[in-house]
């Protein structure tokens, strides 16, 4: 939980500084690989309070923003669900295990998008297909540009996915069924 | 036909009796396939929560016993019995008696320290908040071997206090099942 409000403080002091900037989508059109500096941070609540935090450190990806057309715009992001971290080994054991990601027969995570739509100037709606332990499902995250350098852009993407399509609702109801991802996503233009 | 009397068991603590050794019975391969299914940790995880469940209901059932027990009247023992037995018996059922309750509360204690926080969710109906822990996974162990050895510790005395009963009814053929399984009819 501190690391969320960590998050919390390092998300608000971007958007901050992203207001300062000002800059559009359109601004930051361009072709960036995802930098390994993101952070890929997720939350589970549980009942009763609280619940499990972890990062994924592990992934890769590219985000193409149409300078024309936002609405023409991809993104691909791939994360190693392996590579999870929570700050308790055992429940990083179970997350890897054949109860939630099966890891060792599933080892990457991908989401492609198909769509995306400007909700307004800085802002988007991403909808496209995530993948996890061999199923898919349309899913839909929103990202907000919070900063832009003129060759590094970062996103506060935020997004909710149900667990149980996927077949990893081991837990539930005591662990809820809703995965909050609250991620820092930076690109460095290629 | 509720309470005891001086000669029979009424309904009251015959009910008690069997429902919670069913259940308590019952846990103690549930918690011993807690720890055999590690290879299976989703399996592992629901065997918890039923484990989890089954314990609060037994300690919800042993705390009210334990006050009925000290209220009511017990009934004397058979004839023929001598005063080893009658000794050895009683000490047996109170023992039986103290762990239905110790033993839960260690398997509470468990999920209270253990640094995992999970939930307590009663058959998921009702959220039981931890004892005042600190998590550590050193507590979580010196708990859980607290109630390992009071589970199989109590475990071992019901197996001898059920093979006690069965030489009542089967061998020496007196009423001391019987009065167990309904109250006595004058």
């Amino acid at each position: 939980m501190l690391h969320g409000s960590l998050l919390s403080g390092a998300v608000a002091m971007l958007l901050l500084s992203g207001a300062a900037w000002a800059d559009t989508l359109a601004d930051v059109a361009g072709r960036y690989a995802i930098a390994p500096s993101s952070a890929i941070s997720f939350s589970v609540g549980q009942v009763g309070g609280g619940g499990i935090s972890g990062k994924f450190p592990k992934f890769s990806g590219t985000i193409e923003l149409d300078p024309g057309n936002i609405g023409r715009s991809r993104v691909t992001f791939t994360l190693a669900p392996g590579s999870v971290t929570t700050g308790e080994a055992r429940v990083e054991k179970f997350l890897r295990s054949d109860a939630v990601f099966d890891a060792a027969a599933y080892p990457s995570i991908t989401f492609r998008s198909i769509r995306v739509t400007q909700l307004d100037s800085s802002t988007a709606a991403i909808d496209g297909i995530l993948a996890a332990r061999g199923k898919s499902r349309q899913e839909r995250f929103t990202a907000t540009l919070v900063k832009y350098d003129g060759r590094n852009v970062t996103f506060h993407v935020v997004g909710d996915v149900l667990r149980s399509p996927y077949g990893m609702d081991v837990g539930t109801p005591i662990y809820s069924n809703v995965v909050k991802f609250d991620m820092i996503v930076q690109g460095r233009k290629f | 036909m509720w309470r005891n009397t001086d000669e029979s068991y009424g309904w009251v603590t015959i009910l008690f009796h069997w429902a919670i050794a069913i259940l308590f019975l019952c846990q103690i391969p549930l918690g011993y396939l807690t720890q055999a299914t590690e290879n299976r940790p989703a399996l592992q995880f629901e065997l918890y929560q039923w484990h989890k469940s089954i314990g609060f209901l037994v300690l919800a059932l042993a705390v009210p016993r334990l006050i009925w027990v000290l209220l009511t009247v017990k009934p004397r023992p058979l004839p023929k019995t001598t005063r080893l037995e009658a000794i050895a018996a009683r000490t047996a059922h109170l023992v039986l008696l103290l762990l239905t309750v110790l033993v839960p509360l260690a398997g509470w204690a468990v999920a209270s320290a253990s640094p995992l926080r999970i939930p307590s969710y009663v058959f998921n109906l009702v959220v039981i908040p931890p004892l005042p822990f600190t998590p550590s996974e050193r507590q979580e162990i010196f708990w859980s071997n607290v109630h390992a050895v009071l589970a199989y510790g109590g475990g071992m005395i019901a197996l001898v206090h059920i093979l006690a009963a069965l030489r009542h009814h089967i061998l020496l053929r007196d009423a001391t099942l019987i009065r167990m399984l309904r109250p006595h009819r004058d």
